[in-house]
C-alpha cells in the first residue's frame, strides 16, 4: 500500500510511475491489517482532547525511545490529514453515532455519551499503548478498504501496475540506483526496469519465522535486494514484533481491536491475568509487553494444553453478537472457518506469533535509503524509523499512508529536473548475473540441497532461539547454526526443471538472502546487550540508555558469512527525553548511568 | 482424522512445450484442521515442487486462492478437508487466463473491470486538507462497507453462466461495485451515468438470474439483492430514457 501511495503522489506531480507487485496489488498483505489506522482527530468522546502531541508521545513511548523523534513528529502531524484524504477518496470510515452507548473496558461495562455536534464525523476505537481512542476504522476490514481505495486511485490516475513481478536485484553502480531486475511470475522471464527513482515497499520479512501472522509473500525480498548491494544497510534488524493474538494453530491474526473494544485474556482457569502484571493498562499495554506477559504466564504453568502446545484464551463473548457481527466481522469469520469456534459464545485460543518487522531498509526522514542515490523505501519494508523497538497497533496502516504521502512528495521533488545517465553495461551485467544464478540452480551446479528443508531450518532456528525472550547463549548458538545453514543455502539445487513460473525457483532465488536476514536478526540481537521494546534479553534486563540509545545498521559484504554491524544515534532531535513508558515496568539505566526501577 | 485423501489436480504448464493438460494424483494423510492451503503446500514441498497455485494471506482475506473444488468455485485457504469427501478434485477457475496448473491471471481481468466501471469516487471537488471531513451517517458507512467487503477472488465470475459463455460480461463483482458507488453520496455520478456503464447486456441485462454468484461468494455478499435492485433501477432508467427520446 505504501508503494501505491508513493506512485499516486509521483503520478499526480506529472511523473510516470510503474508499480511492480509480487501479487495483484489488492492482494497485498496490507489487506490483512484489520483494526485500524491511528490519527488524532479527537472526534469521538473517548478521544476528546487528543492531539498530535499525544499521538507523538504515545508513539515514542511505544517505541521504547528507539524511534527517530523527528519522524514520529512528522508522522503524528500528517496522520489526521491523511485519514481525511482517504475519506475524500472513498473510505467508508465508521462514524460517530450521537447519544448514549455502552462500551467494555477490563471486562466491565461502561457508558459514554457522544455529543450531537460530532455526529457523522470519523470515529475511533481504543488500541494498545494509546492515551486516547485514536484508531480510525472500517469494522475490522480497515486494511482491506484502505488498499482497495488506494488501488482505485491508482486505476483512476492510470498508473501502470505490472503484477506478479518479483524484483530479484537492484541495478546500481555503487553510488546510484538505476532500477531493478525482476522476474515475471506469469512466465518466468527476466525483465529489467530502469528508473530515475526506485522505491522498495515490499513489506516485512515475517516468513523467516515459522509461526507468523504474515502472508506467504512476506519473505523479505525488498530487504534482501538492499542487503545484496553491500552498501544499503538494514536498520535495527533485531527489532521483530510478536502480536499477542495469533490463533492456535494457524497463527492467523485476530485484531488488537478485540482487546481495544473490551475483550480480555484468560488463562487455563479462565481467569484474567493481565491486571496482575499491568494494573494500569491491563490487556491494552503495548504488544511487546502483553506478548511477554503471556509467554511468562504460560511458562508459570497457566497455559491451556493443546496438541499444538500451550495457549491462552481471548474472550470477546461479553461484547455481544451485535458488536461482533458489525465491528469484528473478520474475526468472527476467521474463528468460524479456521477454528470451528463461535466467538459470540466460545473462547478463542491464542498465543503470540511473529507479526511485524520494525526493522527494514534504513532511510532518512525523506525516505531516501542510506548509501545509494535514487533509492527509496517506505512502509514496513523501511526503517524510517517510526517504530523503534515496538510498533503501536494502528500505526502500521497509518505509516503506509502517511509515509507514502510524505516520501512520494519527496521523490517528486527529487525528480524535478533530475536527469541521470544509464549505462547499458551495468544493466547487461545485472541481467547476466541473474541468468547465471538461475542456470546454476536449475543445473544443480552448486549442490542439491532441498530449498524447503533449508527454509525450514532457518525458521526452526529463529523460533527456538530468537523469539520473544532472548539470551546470549541461545543467540550465539543461533548465529553458529545459521552460519551453517547459510553454507547449505549456497548449495541449493532444484528438483524440478525450473521452466516457467516455477515456485521452487522463486524460493531458491531468495533462500540465501533469507538466511542473511535471519543472521542479521540473530547477530544484531546478540550484540545488543540490553532490553528495549520487543528485544527482551534475559541476561541484560535493563533498558540501557547510557550505552544503547542507538540504532543498529547491518550491511553484508560479499564473501562474508556474518553481517557487518555499525551504530548511529536513535534520533538527532530528542524532543521527549527517555523515561518510563507507563507500562511494562523494567529496570532503566539512564543516560547519566543512574539505575531506575527493578 | 486418519483419512487418506486422494487429490486429483489439474496440471498444465503453458511455458513448457512438453507439457500437455492432464490430471495428477496425489495422496495425503489428513491432519486435524487441515485446509487446502496446508494440503497443497505439503504436496508442493514434499511431492512436486513444480505445482503452481496461489495463496497469499491464507486467512480468507486477500482473495488469491480461488479454484474449483469438487466442481464448485471457492477459496482454497478457508476450505477444510474435513468438509470434503476422501477424493478431492481441484481445477483452475474458468473464464480467467491460465498461468499454470491451479494458478490463473485474475490481476489483469480485475484491473480491466475496475477501469471499465470507473471504480473510484467521481467528484468535481478537490481535497481541502484544512477543513473537517464531510459528515456521513454511520449506518450508511456500514451499508457501503457491506458491499466493499468483496475481495475480487473471481468465484462469482467463474460460477456465472453468462460469464462462461461471453467474454464481455462484466460479472456480479462489477455490478456489486457499481451498487457500492451508487450508495455513496461522495460519488457524483447519476443514474444515467451508471446506466452508460451497466445498462446493456454486457452489464445488468446480461444476468440470467441463475445466481450461482451469491451461492459461491466466500464473503457472503448480498449479490442476489444487489442484482435485483440494479435491474429494477436500470430498467426504470431505460424506460425514462426511451420516454425522453420520444419527446
Amino acid at each position: 500500500m505504501a508503494g501505491e501511495r508513493v506512485a499516486i503522489e509521483a503520478a499526480s506531480a506529472g511523473f510516470k510511475a510503474t508499480c511492480l507487485s509480487i501479487v495483484p496489488p489488492r492482494r497485498s498483505h496490507s489487506s490483512a491489517a484489520q483494526g485500524g489506522m491511528q490519527a488524532s482527530l479527537a472526534n469521538c468522546c473517548m478521544g476528546e482532547g487528543d492531539c498530535t502531541d499525544t499521538h507523538f508521545e504515545d508513539t515514542v513511548k511505544g517505541s521504547d525511545w528507539g524511534c527517530d523523534q523527528e519522524v514520529a513528529r512528522l508522522f503524528a502531524e500528517t496522520a489526521p490529514e491523511a485519514v481525511r484524504e482517504m475519506a475524500f477518496w472513498g473510505i467508508p470510515w465508521n462514524r460517530v453515532v450521537a447519544g448514549r452507548s455502552t462500551y467494555f473496558k477490563g471486562g466491565k461495562k461502561h457508558e459514554k455519551v457522544e455529543p450531537a455536534e460530532k455526529k457523522g464525523l470519523i470515529t475511533a476505537r481504543s488500541f494498545g499503548g494509546t492515551a486516547k481512542w485514536r484508531t480510525c476504522y472500517t469494522s475490522d476490514g480497515t486494511g482491506h478498504t484502505l488498499l482497495y481505495t488506494m488501488d482505485n486511485k491508482v486505476v483512476e490516475l492510470g498508473v501502470t501496475v505490472h503484477d506478479r513481478m518479483e524484483v530479484i536485484s537492484l541495478v546500481h553502480d555503487g553510488h546510484t540506483c538505476f532500477g531493478a531486475v525482476a522476474r515475471c511470475l506469469k512466465t518466468g522471464a527476466l525483465k529489467s526496469y530502469l528508473a530515475k527513482a526506485t522505491l522498495i515497499a515490499t513489506g516485512g520479512y515475517g516468513r523467516i519465522y515459522r509461526e507468523t501472522t504474515n502472508a506467504v509473500i512476506n519473505e523479505g525480498s525488498g530487504a534482501i535486494i538492499a542487503l545484496d548491494t553491500e552498501i544499503v544497510p538494514l536498520g535495527n534488524p533485531e527489532a521483530i514484533q510478536f502480536h499477542p493474538t495469533g490463533i492456535v494453530p494457524t497463527n492467523i491474526l485476530v485484531t488488537e481491536g478485540c482487546r481495544g473494544d473490551g475483550g480480555t485474556l484468560l488463562d487455563v482457569n479462565e481467569k484474567r491475568f493481565m491486571p496482575e502484571y499491568e494494573p494500569e493498562k491491563e490487556e491494552l499495554a503495548s504488544r511487546d509487553v502483553v506478548s511477554r506477559w503471556m509467554t511468562h504466564h504460560i511458562r508459570r504453568g497457566f497455559g491451556v494444553k493443546s496438541p499444538y502446545g500451550d495457549h491462552l484464551w481471548l474472550d470477546i463473548r461479553h461484547l455481544g453478537a451485535r458488536h461482533i457481527k458489525t465491528k469484528l466481522r473478520e474475526v468472527e469469520e476467521i474463528c468460524n472457518n479456521f477454528l470451528g469456534v463461535d466467538p459470540v459464545t466460545q473462547l478463542i485460543p491464542v498465543r503470540p506469533a511473529q507479526h511485524y518487522t520494525m526493522a527494514g531498509v534504513r532511510t532518512n526522514k525523506d525516505g531516501a535509503a542510506y548509501g545509494l542515490k535514487g533509492l527509496f523505501a517506505a512502509g514496513e519494508a523501511a526503517c524510517w524509523d517510526l517504530h523503534g523497538f515496538n510498533r503501536l497497533g494502528g500505526n502500521s496502516l497509518a505509516e503506509t499512508v502517511v509515509a507514502g504521502k510524505i516520501v512520494g512528495k519527496k521523490i517528486a521533488e527529487f525528480l524535478q529536473g533530475h536527469e541521470i545517465q544509464f549505462s547499458s553495461a551495468i544493466v547487461r551485467d545485472a541481467v547476466a548475473r541473474n541468468h547465471e544464478g538461475i542456470d546454476r540452480l536449475i543445473t544443480g551446479k552448486d549442490g542439491n540441497e532441498n530449498v524447503y528443508e533449508v527454509r525450514n531450518a532457518i525458521q526452526e532456528e529463529l523460533m527456538e532461539r530468537v523469539g520473544i525472550f532472548r539470551n546470549g547463549k541461545d543467540l550465539q548458538k543461533a548465529v553458529d547454526n545459521l552460519q551453517e545453514i547459510y553454507h547449505r543455502a549456497k548449495k541449493v539445487g532444484l528438483r524440478t526443471s525450473g521452466i516457467g513460473v516455477s515456485p521452487e525457483l522463486a524460493l531458491a532465488l531468495k533462500i540465501k538472502g533469507m538466511v542473511k536476514l535471519a543472521l542479521c536478526v540473530a547477530y544484531g540481537a546478540l550484540k545488543r546487550n540490553e532490553s528495549r521494546g520487543c528485544h527482551a534479553r534475559e541476561d541484560y534486563l535493563a533498558r540501557d540508555d547510557r550505552d544503547w540509545l542507538k540504532r543498529t545498521l547491518a550491511t553484508w559484504k560479499q564473501g562474508d558469512d556474518l553481517p557487518t554491524l555499525s551504530y548511529e544515534p536513535v534520533s538527532e532531535v530528542i524532543e521527549l527525553p527517555p523515561g518510563e513508558r507507563g507500562y511494562g515496568a523494567c529496570k532503566i539505566i539512564t543516560c547519566d548511568g543512574e539505575i531506575l526501577g527493578d | 482424522m486418519g483419512r487418506r485423501l486422494k487429490f486429483n489436480v489439474f496440471r498444465y504448464n503453458p511455458q513448457d512445450s512438453n507439457s500437455v493438460p492432464h490430471t495428477d494424483k496425489f495422496f495425503l494423510e489428513e491432519t486435524e484442521s487441515m485446509t487446502l492451503f496446508i494440503a497443497l503446500t505439503q504436496i508442493r514441498e514434499e511431492k512436486d515442487p513444480s505445482l503452481q497455485f496461489d495463496f497469499c494471506c491464507r486467512a480468507g482475506i486477500c482473495g488469491s486462492c480461488g479454484m474449483v473444488i469438487n466442481g464448485r468455485p471457492g477459496l482454497a485457504c478457508k476450505t477444510l478437508t474435513r468438509e470434503l469427501p476422501d477424493e478431492i478434485t481441484l481445477m483452475p477457475l474458468p473464464v480467467f487466463k491460465l498461468i499454470g496448473d491451479l494458478s490463473v491471471d485474475t490481476g489483469t481481468w480485475f484491473r480491466a473491470m475496475n477501469e471499465k466501471v470507473g471504480s473510484w469516487i467521481h467528484t468535481g471537488k478537490t481535497f481541502n486538507p484544512n477543513v473537517e471531513e464531510e459528515k456521513m451517517d454511520n449506518a450508511l458507512a456500514e451499508e457501503i462497507y457491506e458491499l466493499e467487503r468483496c475481495v475480487e477472488c473471481g468465484c462469482c465470475v467463474a460460477s456465472c453462466g453468462t460469464a462462461n459463455m461471453r467474454e464481455d460480461f462484466i460479472g456480479a463483482v462489477a455490478l456489486n461495485r457499481i451498487a457500492r458507488f451508487m450508495l455513496d453520496p461522495r460519488d457524483r455520478r447519476n443514474e444515467r451515468d451508471y446506466f452508460e456503464v451497466i445498462g446493456t447486456d454486457e452489464g445488468i441485462f446480461g444476468c440470467m438470474g441463475l445466481l450461482a454468484c451469491e451461492d459461491v461468494c466466500p464473503k457472503d455478499l448480498p449479490l442476489q439483492d444487489q442484482l435485483g435492485i440494479l435491474r429494477r433501477k436500470m430498467g426504470w432508467t431505460a424506460i425514462k430514457g426511451l420516454f425522453r427520446f420520444k419527446q
